[in-house]
């Protein structure tokens, strides 16, 4: 190993040491450990045992209904509303973020009303809120406020339930994604802004080239985060009530069949799957940010040899090989 | 006021709140000359090196470089504050090296270097490498050009960050501190750049702690404390028969 060497040059004491009589003892036994972990499992094997049997479970169904082309088709309903809402929230988030941070007081204390709102309401009930909207609003006017409007266009967007269940989603994940945007902004050294003011870039250039991509390390895995939770969360467009999404379809079936119990464990076994692709993707993202800390600006008082810095480059295989 | 001088610094103020970090200053640095600032912290030698390219806004007098007022417009008696746009203007001749370094992380040394001229100047990026290539080799640091900062030693990234300020072509060159972050064994490869710098006729303000360098470099030496500069001159005056007691007392700490 390529680590072990310097270890061996720093403490050459070790070495010495090393010849010394090996130690052989009788190993330290714990044998609550032991015993608990045999309880748990067996818990665990009645518990899969019983469940097996149960007739209320329906295995039967489960299989019949979880490849169902109703089932895979609401499936794909709930990964499309993630996507287009999480798009959503993304671009507001980033408006709201960079309103935030702001000099107009005007213009900040907006972004934090919307917060303000946004995050302190249950999602659940702004979506019930954006089903009924198209009441309150049934048609868009153009014109001078008061008097006769211009134009008269009939509320449209409201009245389609899957275009109002993005939108709530959105609006609400919004708030939170600029959270997360800002703490990515604020993150980034204020040397770098003043460096780049003083090359004369613009505010726009700076942004764009010099403070977004360093805040990027910090924004995108919470938002990998956010994902995941997106996607459970549109199970709650039942508000709307939209139900034309994995929960919602099941729940229909079901109301059929009168089998709950295995359109439930199916919607289940299909947001998992889901869940655990992308926190597979948010593993690998995350490696891949946390990996930036190599390039990370070095503090004045370490000026890192570049042999050495390559090694350090080797996140992981240098722990190892220093406890080793 | 004399328009034929580099920079003109005419009664300058500046606070913080109720911190007068700037108490009417008052200076001259000729095209070509070298100025170094010494004196102790918070003494606004920094503050007033950042007013130059108005990083920082200041409350009273005036400041000029090349004959211009830095940061605003003169309309009639009025002054009217520039537009983001003309402060960005007049910042592209004034090259700035910072204590921090402040390289920009994410990039090579190479790109650090091609970035402003490339967005701000509009130049062809295979033009601006060539000439960031040479700069690279100027500053002695032509096999590094692809490394990123973060594998860089002190020293090599504040020549990095010279050779950052240089690309634009600037006809002002400010140092703040620029070896006030490194070990002592790395100082002395930043200040033969500066040194060669110099030598090649920049015109260049150099807030610093190092009077070997201020001694053998400078046309002249201002010392500040306080927020005033009390004494200036030559530097084998100022700094070998100083007049005022505060000069003193300082130079015999740091000498």
């Amino acid at each position: 190993m390529t680590v072990s060497k310097p270890v061996a040059d720093v403490q050459p004491a070790a070495n010495e040491q090393a010849q010394g009589e090996a130690i052989v003892a009788v190993p330290l036994r714990h044998p609550w450990r032991i015993s608990i972990a045999v309880v748990l499992v067996l818990m665990l094997a009645l518990f899969v045992v019983d469940a097996a049997q149960r007739p209320d479970y329906g295995w039967a169904d489960v299989g019949k209904y979880l490849f169902d082309r109703r089932i895979s088709q609401a499936a794909w309903v709930t990964l499309s509303l993630t996507i287009y809402a999480m798009v959503g929230a993304i671009v507001l988030g980033l408006l709201l973020a960079i309103m935030r941070l702001s000099p107009n007081p005007v213009v900040k204390s907006i972004a934090w009303l919307y917060l303000w709102i946004f995050r302190g309401t249950p999602v659940y009930v702004q979506l019930v809120f954006w089903g009924i909207v198209a009441l309150i609003y049934p048609v868009f006017t153009i014109g001078i406020p008061f008097m006769d409007p211009w134009v008269s266009i009939p509320n449209d967007v409201f009245t389609n339930l899957y275009i109002t269940a993005v939108i709530g989603l959105a609006l609400n994940e919004a708030a939170y994604m600029s959270e997360i945007v800002r703490a990515g902004l604020l993150s980034v050294d204020e040397g770098q802004e003043e460096a780049s003011t003083a090359l004369a870039m613009s505010w726009g250039q700076t942004m764009r080239y010099v403070v977004v991509p360093q805040a990027m390390k910090i924004i995108i895995p919470p938002t990998g985060n956010e994902v995941i939770s997106m996607l459970k969360t549109t199970s709650l467009v039942a508000a709307i009530p939209l139900s034309i999404d994995l929960y919602g379809v099941s729940r229909g079936i079901s109301a059929v069949t009168f089998t709950p119990v295995p359109l439930l464990i199916v919607a289940s076994i299909w947001y998992l799957l889901f869940t655990s692709v992308l926190m597979v993707g948010q593993h690998f993202i995350e490696k891949r940010f946390s990996r930036g800390t190599g390039r990370r600006q070095a503090g004045p008082a370490s000026d890192i040899d570049p042999s050495v810095a390559k090694v350090t480059e080797v996140p992981l295989g240098n722990e190892v090989g220093g406890k080793g | 006021m004399s328009s034929t001088a580099m920079v003109h610094a005419d009664r300058v103020s500046k606070s913080f709140g109720s911190n007068n970090v700037l108490r009417s200053i008052s200076l001259e640095v000729q095209a070509g000359e070298v100025l170094c600032v010494v004196g102790p912290s918070g003494s606004g030698k920094s503050t007033f090196l950042r007013c130059i390219n108005h990083l920082e806004k200041i409350d009273a007098g005036r400041l000029f470089v090349e004959g211009q007022l830095v940061g605003y417009r003169q309309k009639g008696d009025k002054l009217h504050e520039l537009r983001p746009k003309e402060a960005a203007l007049q910042r592209r001749d004034i090259g700035m090296v910072f204590q921090r370094f402040n390289l920009f992380p994410h990039m090579t040394a190479l790109e650090n270097i091609i970035q402003a001229p490339m967005r701000v100047k509009r130049v062809p990026k295979a033009k601006a490498v060539l000439r960031a290539r040479e700069l690279m080799e100027r500053v002695g640091l032509g096999d590094k050009a692809d490394h990123y900062p973060a594998h860089l030693s002190g020293g090599q990234q504040q020549r990095v960050a010279i050779a950052r300020a240089l690309a634009m072509d600037p006809k002002l060159m400010l140092f703040d501190e620029p070896t006030s972050a490194l070990d002592p064994e790395l100082v002395g490869e930043v200040l033969d750049v500066m040194k060669e710098l110099a030598t090649s006729g920049m015109t260049m303000i150099v807030v610093t702690h190092e009077m070997g360098f201020a001694r053998e470099v400078a046309d002249s030496v201002a010392f500040m404390d306080g927020g005033i500069v009390v004494e200036s001159g030559p530097p084998s005056e100022l700094l070998g028969n100083p007049q005022q007691e505060r000069t003193k007392a300082f130079l015999s700490k740091v000498l």
